[in-house]
């Protein structure tokens, strides 16, 4: 599979119920535990009702990857994903300010930067959503998920910003 | 340290303003769990010899907010708050879901045990590195939107400045008080997100009276080891499957907010005009009137838990644009609509988000609010003690009612302190006794669900409950009751309770209770302690079984209305009941829990002040 054809995680905001349980999945996984902090996918609330789960968006060009100084950061072949050489991390954090959606953390057990991994291309966030059917975060494969991914890069806020006025309209501005 | 256990809480005694971490042995809390079973042994253990003389609203009264060992790792986290309450003057254990205890328990903590009074208003804050008390002078007065608001930037960015580099901070989650809370209005709920209250009990005034006005929790760590990883994640994805493999109408779809239209139409038992009927048939107050119009985000969920039984309402248009809250449920649907003579969902929807974010609970405080406009429809109180009129279907003198009780103005402060202590006032006030008016047991206002149409609560259930009129904890046969014990003490929502819940709870903490156990032994201990701090009370009122294990007066009129005209509680039924449950449960024929049964389960301590109610 080349990098024009990767499987990529659709988010649809308005449908997610903040159930949470893509990080309850995703840190069962990658950490053996329930660790929600270190889930690859946070699910923010920064307004009530408006939730926004915060993931890697697999931007084309990879601003995170070019930008750190040790080489730690590189895009899988396989998957398109961005995989985290822990060994060469060291914490600098300037992948977080590269990233045009702040998307990226440090771990907070061994500080190590954390980015999704796609599961290596068969995500466990989406099959729990999947199975509640609430259709917020779901895989799409091949060219369906090569549109500007860049876009979804944002921070949670300006996805609240936005969220939050489809939900609430002109009340939004208040709870901002 | 046993598994699904954080392995400590936070003591925070705010009249010296200083905190400590505690924490209790294995066999405690193999006996008392967690939120209920445990706030009842603390509360005992540390109140019991003096209860009576206890004022829930001084500062010798301790505030609990506890989680349990199934908190956050079984689907629909709660948090249960506790104390003694201003309302029965016992002990109740009330819940309310969402983001708090799953924070608390990444901090690191079980629960929040909250002593003394603060000099000034605080809130407490919790993270990994421990609890501090903070000044709350920014959000004191505030209602809950603008609070939440307040507080999720100001902790926010207190963390970002703590630890600058490790990417975005999410929220921090919180219970708090509204301003009914810290005027210490009897009816006050203790709330999480905009609209989840832990009405029951009334430890919104607590809060108020600690001037204590939110706990904050932001955690990082994980949530805590469980004895058998592997067995637990199956069990993880099981119950959701089982749960997502179901007829989902209820709760996921419809929440319990279609139920204001069904419980009344069709069951016969929803609150109408203060009780004085349970029966309408309002098709225009239907849940699908409420759904296509009103809510916005039909699925609302909190964490580990698909149930999404909450439902954002936003009203876009009209003279209620802007509001905004969740359902609202079934209780508040029907509390703040045909309770109050309200069958237009708009006007309900504005009314539950009044009331949530004023911090008044929902169901008790908005009982109070329809015995006062029964007062006032028997001409019992008057436009010349309101300044306004309060005829039915009135919202805007409804809530102006509301905001006069939790300003405590006027006769606002003789409602404040809920509806049986209000009746008990009026009736002095007035030379006629208004009791009879009151909906209650026990001095805790009742659940929307009525007893006299058969078709929905048993008579006994809400008449023996240490939780009185709480309506989630009915008592049942001292058996299958011990159920809703359990889920109040492992802290989790009885609509997500599976058959594999005691698989569950054994994979967590790897201890090899059994629900047999537990209906037989741990359950009853927690009942016995609850029933001996309901008998004691104190100081203001003290409850007599043979008067007040019973209904309130209004359930044995007959109904006025409906498919069941005419029928009302079988008092004779109740009586046997009672009897029964009394004999099954090892209480004496005055209700008193019967020494034999309470020293072979260990609790001599409390066979041993129970023994002034014997005489």
């Amino acid at each position: 599979m080349s990098k024009e054809e990767i499987n990529w995680i659709i988010r649809d905001y308005l449908r997610c119920s903040g159930c949470r349980r893509c990080e309850v999945a995703c840190s069962w996984r990658h950490e053996g535990k329930i660790w929600p902090e270190a889930s690859r996918v946070r699910v923010f609330m920064l307004v009530p009702g408006v939730e926004i789960p915060h993931l890697c968006a697999q931007c084309h060009d990879y601003p995170c990857v070019s930008s750190c100084p040790f080489n730690a950061l590189s895009a899988s072949d396989e998957t398109g994903a961005v995989l985290v050489d822990r060994e060469k991390c060291t914490s600098c954090a300037i992948c977080i300010d590269a990233c045009p959606g702040k998307i990226p953390f440090l771990h907070p057990g061994d500080n190590k930067v954390v980015i999704c991994d796609l599961c290596g291309g068969d995500p466990e966030c989406t099959k729990v959503c999947q199975e509640a059917k609430f259709n917020a975060l779901g895989v799409v494969r091949g060219r369906r998920g090569n549109m500007s991914r860049k876009l979804f890069a944002q921070t949670p806020e300006e996805l609240t910003e936005d969220v939050a006025t489809n939900i609430y309209g002109e009340k939004a501005e208040e709870l901002i | 340290m046993p598994r699904g256990y954080a392995g400590k809480l936070l003591e925070v005694d705010l009249s010296s303003e200083t905190t400590k971490d505690v924490s209790f042995d294995e066999e405690i809390l193999r006996n008392y769990v967690g939120g209920r079973g445990l706030a009842s042994k603390i509360l005992w253990d540390r109140l019991g010899e003096k209860w009576e003389t206890i004022d829930p609203l001084g500062p010798e009264n301790i505030f609990l907010a506890l989680t349990g060992p199934l908190t956050a790792l079984y689907p629909g986290a709660r948090v249960c708050i506790s104390g003694k309450s201003p309302q029965c003057n016992g002990i109740i254990g009330s819940t309310t879901s969402g983001e708090f205890p799953s924070e608390l328990k990444c901090a690191g903590y079980d629960g929040v045990i909250v002593a003394g009074k603060a000099s000034r208003p605080v809130y407490i804050l919790i993270t990994d590195d421990g609890g501090e008390i903070r000044d709350a002078k920014d959000v004191w007065g505030k209602e809950a939107p603008e609070l939440i608001k307040t507080l999720t930037k100001q902790v926010r960015e207190l963390l970002e400045k703590k630890k600058p580099n490790v990417g975005k901070w999410k929220e921090p989650a919180m219970v708090y008080c509204g301003p009914a809370g810290e005027s210490m209005v009897r009816t006050a709920a203790v709330l999480q997100k905009i609209s989840h209250a832990a009405g029951y009990g009334g430890y919104g005034a607590v809060m108020g009276s600690k001037n204590l006005k939110a706990i904050v929790a932001k955690g990082r760590k994980p949530l805590p080891d469980v004895a058998s990883p592997g067995a637990l994640k199956l069990l993880w994805r099981e119950v959701d499957s089982r749960y997502c493999q179901r007829d989902r109408t209820w709760p996921s779809l419809w929440g319990t907010g279609y139920a204001g239209y069904e419980v009344g139409a069709r069951s016969s038992s929803e609150p109408v005009r203060n009780w004085q009927e349970e029966w309408h048939d309002e098709k225009r107050f239907g849940g699908p009137k409420f759904d296509f119009r009103y809510w916005v985000k039909r699925y609302w969920s909190d964490f580990n838990c698909s149930g999404s039984c909450m439902k954002l309402a936003v009203i876009k248009t009209g003279p209620y644009k802007g509001t905004f809250t969740d359902n609202p449920d079934y209780e508040l649907e029907a509390y703040l609509g045909p309770n109050l003579g309200v069958f237009d969902p708009g006007e309900c929807i504005y009314l539950s988000a009044l009331i949530d974010y004023l911090g008044y609970s929902g169901i008790n405080g908005a009982n109070t609010l329809a015995f006062a406009a029964e007062l006032y429809q028997r001409g019992i109180i008057t436009k010349d003690d309101l300044g306004f009129e309060l005829n039915w279907g009135d919202v805007k003198s409804f809530e102006a009612l509301a905001r006069m009780i939790v300003r405590r103005e006027g006769i606002g402060d003789v409602l404040a302190e809920g509806t049986y202590r209000a009746a008990l006032k009026i009736s002095k006030m007035r030379g006629v006794d208004v009791t009879r008016y009151a909906v209650h047991v026990k001095g805790v206002e009742i659940g929307a669900h009525g007893t006299r149409s058969g078709q929905d609560f048993r008579p006994v259930g809400y008449a023996c409950s240490p939780q009185c009129g709480d309506h989630t904890s009915g008592v049942y046969d001292a058996y299958k009751d011990m159920d809703m014990v359990f889920l109040d003490s492992a802290v989790v929502c009885s609509f997500m309770d599976s058959d594999l819940i005691w698989d569950y709870y054994r994979a967590v903490t790897g201890w090899d209770t059994t629900e047999e156990d537990w209906n037989r032994v741990l359950g009853h201990r927690i009942i016995h302690i609850q029933r001996a701090a309901l008998l004691l009370g104190g100081p203001d009122i003290r409850w007599d079984p043979a008067t007040d294990d019973d209904l309130p007066p209004r359930f044995y009129e007959p109904l006025p209305s409906g498919p069941y005209k005419d029928k009302t509680t079988d008092r004779k039924a109740l009586e046997e009941m009672r009897k029964q449950y009394y004999e099954t449960v090892g209480w004496d024929e005055k209700g008193v829990p019967k020494s034999e049964v309470l020293r072979r389960l260990g609790l001599d301590d409390v066979d041993r002040v129970l023994d002034k109610l014997r005489k």
